[in-house]
């Protein structure tokens, strides 16, 4: 029988302590826990401010855009802030997390909202062929698969698992790093220029989610 | 593929862990930030805390302990016991908690699940229904389980649902402490009918009760107490056997 601790704690997952000076905004917004992204961001020794100052988002040297909640209800809360258009500017490394991934994308189909559009794909609904197999929300921990060469996902076991909360998703398309499977096949993980974004929650993911903060830390 | 849960459940007393059988008697068994550090560092896919304090400074200090325990574990973790406002829901979440879970409080107030889910969205609400068969029929019980409630299980697990919980955790008191298997009928059906998730809680004995309750009770996750906080079942070993077993399993 294997040893089912070995082959997890073995995975040689390590990840490098951030410089000290690095400066990480996390985009306040009115979106739920983001306290769990600031103690993840803690316990690989960095420290982030979690704030909606233009400024301190500009002189950041890492953006994180974490999120939980409604993605018309967010859209709102960022045009009237003129985050819609801070955003779009960014040209440091920035992070998108579950609705901040949905958020960056084209479209979505939760309440028909237009979103920022950095990454032209669109957000649907998962819709279960079955509904006694696959129950929405997509909840619970589920493999990254097809993993391409990126220095988001360096040093990754294969097929790495992650932890997921979500009844929306982003289709696949040439910006997929990552995919995972749930009904259908679906964007996990998506890159366009200094835009990352993942749609689980890597600060819940355990060592695997540490590992991809901290190579977000590295880019 | 989406893997089942494996979720130790600590019992929570004036900041310590306790485990009773049946409820009753009570067991220390250690500090809650180190068990869940251990059970987090072991491969336990989610925690949940049920604190069962019964004092004035509850509130504070639950969150002070969510607050800890976010800070040092990297998996989900719910909090229940006593919750029953809008504004307990947003301290623990601030204090960092992923999900909560209400039970009498939903049972006396059904409309509190819409207003929390409407607040905080579905995924952070957990619905925990505890249940007891009486002459065949299955009705919730509140207060740890000793009273009985007019409400057939079913019908409330539908309706709980249908007013925007995220998740069901399903004990049954018939099941709990005995180590004689978990309610798979009862959980097969509610499972069946329902389009949330459903965690089983109540009877884990041996590592087969766990494959039978994901596959004859079509759980998408199980809870269990005693049995890990005293190391009759391992994590690890737990994960491997299920996993041997055919059980799509995060290893």
């Amino acid at each position: 029988m294997t040893d089912v601790r070995c082959r997890v704690l073995a995975s040689d997952i390590g990840h490098q302590t951030p410089d000290n000076n690095m400066k990480i905004a996390v985009i306040k917004y009115n979106s739920g826990n983001v306290q769990s992204v600031l103690y993840a961001l803690e316990r690989l020794g960095a420290h982030a401010d979690l704030t909606d100052d233009p400024e301190v988002i500009r002189a950041a040297d890492k953006v994180v855009f974490p999120g939980q909640g409604e993605a018309s209800t967010a859209m709102k809360y960022l045009k009237a802030r003129k985050l819609d258009q801070l955003i779009s500017e960014i040209k440091q490394p920035f992070l998108g997390v579950c609705l901040g991934l949905q958020l960056l994308c084209e479209h979505s189909e939760e309440n028909d909202t237009e979103c920022l559009g950095i990454f032209p794909v669109k957000v649907k609904r998962f819709i279960p062929e079955n509904s006694q197999e696959f129950k929405v929300p997509h909840v619970g921990w589920n493999e990254l698969e097809n993993l391409v060469d990126n220095p988001l996902l360096k040093d990754l076991p294969a097929n790495p698992f992650v932890y997921y909360v979500h009844s929306f998703y982003a289709e696949l398309s040439e910006l997929t790093i990552a995919q995972t499977h749930y009904i259908h096949d679906f964007s996990a993980i998506l890159h366009r220029n200094n835009f990352y974004a993942i749609q689980a929650h890597p600060e819940k993911s355990g060592l695997v989610g540490e590992k991809l903060l901290s190579n977000f830390l590295s880019i | 593929m989406l893997t089942k849960r494996i979720i130790p459940c600590l019992d929570i007393k004036e900041g310590r862990t306790v485990k009773g059988v049946n409820f009753v008697e009570l067991r220390d068994a250690g500090d809650p930030v180190e068990l869940a550090k251990i059970y987090s560092d072991e491969g336990a896919d989610e925690l949940v805390f049920l604190d069962i304090t019964a004092t004035v400074d509850k509130r504070k200090t639950l969150a002070d302990l969510v607050s800890k325990v976010a800070k040092a574990i990297n998996i989900p973790f719910t909090v229940g016991g006593g919750i029953s406002t809008v504004e307990d829901v947003k301290v623990l979440l601030n204090a960092g908690a992923d999900k909560i879970s209400i039970n009498s409080s939903a049972v006396k107030n059904p409309q509190i699940i819409n207003e929390m889910a409407a607040e905080f969205g579905s995924q952070c609400i957990v619905v925990a229904i505890d249940t007891r068969n009486v002459d065949g029929i299955d009705f919730v019980h509140t207060h740890g389980g000793r009273q009985a409630t007019l409400l057939k299980t079913q019908e409330w697990a539908q309706e709980v649902c249908d007013r925007g919980a995220g998740e069901i955790l399903l004990t049954s008191m018939d099941h709990d402490g005995t180590k004689a298997g978990f309610s798979n009928e009862l959980l097969a059906e509610i499972s069946s009918a329902l389009s949330i998730p459903v965690i089983a809680s109540g009877g884990a004995g041996t590592m087969a009760h766990f494959k039978d309750v994901f596959t004859f009770g079509k759980a998408d996750a199980a809870l269990a107490a005693s049995i890990f906080h005293f190391k009759e079942i391992g994590i690890p070993e737990l994960k491997t056997y299920l996993s041997d077993s055919e059980i799509s399993i995060r290893i």
